[in-house]
């Protein structure tokens, strides 16, 4: 089996593809990258599928030595690799031989940062994917260290060896959209607008499966009792003490607590990389602004992918 | 115009309908009759139905489809004569009630005011049906507990409890599918897997399937149900 072995795993270091839908009806959530943008920018800075499974690296870092050659991207957060060649920002793509090492360990900014490998890596799948849920386990898996990895066709790529500009809309932020309810009407205007009004802070209390907050308590009123209903990646679900917890990748599929708004699709991604000890704010947008706003920047972003995939030209506007 | 049911946005790509404030036999039978329409008939873009006992979540493709279409497309289908209903799966499942195995049943039947044998008689004697699915994966909210065995749930959780424990508390049974932590009672273990293996159909329960529970002793965890 040629591939990669791993030497350090932090916490939470899995194997993930762009991720698996159609099981929220049995509890199953999409699972995937945490940003799915970064995944996505990796893969394609090796004109991989898009669908190819990569590994997304936590805080805690990740170091591995190949037992292949094989053309890697790294994408996602600011990240420091360590290479064979010495010290550099992530962002990069680079070609390792058999017995090198590349350690990728947390830097300036963000939280996930990914590893592709030309051709893909070979991991179990679950219902048609890799990508893993880290609390079953299900999938591709949560890296351990002295596991070896296999890669689906390792392949060294000339000519793409260099950095990857770093498109404006994966650049950390500090303000997110979201879209006001469905369960709004457990909150008093005052309370609603001290959400788009006040600033939060993120939290330690972090994991695949949702974000705490820090902030004013945003006190739900008759919310007890309420049925269990559905969430969605970016649910901003309320606990009875006012406490927002924002849920992600590996969230629960249902939850008694009230959801006082969602997410935009577009901003879970850009929300994951906040790291604890940052301040943010929400701003709200309705509906159809949110799926205008997606349909734009989702051409926008495919037409830069290909090109990236395709060696084209890109910049980093 | 009524209020209910209401169509909300959940983000850029859902929409939960949400049937009435609290759930009943009337919101779950709602909510069935839905999710079986848009199985049969799917709207342009939708990607996927996530049924409760009182709404359902709708996943669209935005690129296709938005919240103002979609929710005219759900009217529709709220309106159109239901599908021919699906006639439910019966599952048997066995279960073996060891001590070892069922350890909370002894206080279980005492705060009931009965034997332990007597608490398994009512269990096997019920009927259930697969509410939903939530919490985990594979985790089926089983209704129909009957009302002689209705606790709340323990006052602390116990850690490690192993998959394939019965577990019960409020009016709901459910069977587990990973270790994990849980303040339900534990009445019995059994070898049925919810999760298949088989990749195209991953799960084995159905929502609106129905269950019975049947004694069986412990040798049947070594098979493979």
């Amino acid at each position: 089996m040629s591939g990669f072995r791993v030497i350090q795993a932090g916490p939470l270091v899995t194997v993930q593809d762009q991720g698996r839908p159609g099981l929220m009806r049995f509890g199953l959530p999409h699972s995937g990258p945490m940003d799915r943008r970064a995944l996505a920018i990796a893969n394609a800075a090796l004109g991989n599928p898009a669908a190819a499974a990569g590994i997304e690296v936590s805080p805690g870092g990740l170091e591995i030595e190949m037992t292949a050659t094989c053309t890697v991207a790294i994408a996602g957060g600011g990240f420091i690799a360590t290479t064979p060649a010495g010290r550099m920002p992530g962002w990069a793509v680079l070609t390792l031989l058999p017995g090198e090492r590349l350690r990728l360990s947390a830097g300036p900014w963000g939280n996930w940062c990914y590893l592709a490998f030309a051709g893909g890596v070979d991991a179990p799948h679950f219902a048609g994917h890799a990508a893993t849920h880290a609390g079953s386990g299900l999938g591709g898996g949560v890296l351990k260290p002295g596991q070896a990895l296999a890669l689906a066709a390792p392949t060294r790529l000339d000519g793409r060896d260099g950095p990857i500009p770093i498109p404006v809309w994966a650049r950390p932020r500090a303000e997110f959209d979201l879209v006001i309810g469905p369960q709004d009407r457990f909150f008093a205007r005052d309370t609603l607008a001290t959400l788009t009004e006040a600033s939060f802070t993120v939290t330690p209390s972090m994991d695949r499966m949702g974000v705490r907050l820090a902030g004013p308590a945003l006190m739900p009123e008759g919310a007890l009792g309420i049925p269990s209903g559905p969430i969605c990646r970016g649910s901003l679900q309320v606990s009875g003490e006012g406490t927002v917890t924002v849920l992600m990748a590996d969230h629960q599929t249902t939850g008694g607590y009230p959801r006082i708004a969602t997410l935009t699709d577009l901003d879970c991604d850009s929300f994951a990389q906040a790291r604890p000890g940052q301040k943010l704010r929400f701003r709200t947008m309705t509906a159809a602004q949110a799926v205008a706003r997606h349909r734009a920047e989702a051409a926008r972003r495919a037409d830069w992918l290909a090109r990236l995939s395709a060696r084209g030209p890109v910049t980093s506007g | 115009m009524s209020d209910w049911p209401a169509f909300r946005p959940m983000g850029t790509a859902a929409l939960l309908v949400e049937f009435a404030p609290s759930a009943s036999p009337a919101t779950i039978t709602a909510v069935r009759a839905l999710d079986a329409a848009l199985q049969a008939n799917p709207p342009r873009g939708l990607q996927e139905v996530v049924p409760t006992a009182a709404s359902l979540m709708a996943v669209f493709d935005p690129l296709v489809t938005d919240h103002a279409v979609l929710t005219e497309a759900l009217r529709g289908a709220l309106m159109a004569p239901p599908p021919p209903a699906r006639t439910p799966a019966l599952h048997e499942v066995p279960i073996c009630t060891d001590p070892d195995l069922a350890p909370d049943l002894a206080e279980v039947a005492e705060r009931l005011g009965l034997t332990p044998e007597a608490v398994s008689d009512l269990h096997q004697g019920a009927e259930f049906t697969v509410s939903f699915y939530g919490f985990a994966p594979g985790y089926a909210y089983l209704d129909g507990l009957p009302e002689g065995m209705r606790l709340d749930r323990k006052p602390a959780p116990k850690r490690g409890v192993p998959a394939g424990s019965v577990i019960i508390a409020g009016g709901q049974c459910l069977i587990t599918t990973q270790t994990m932590p849980t303040g339900w009672w534990i009445i019995g273990r059994t070898p049925f897997a919810v999760l298949t293996g088989d990749p195209d159909h991953p799960f084995r329960l159905q929502t609106g399937d129905r269950l019975r529970f049947v004694a069986a002793p412990r040798s049947v965890l070594e098979a493979d149900a």
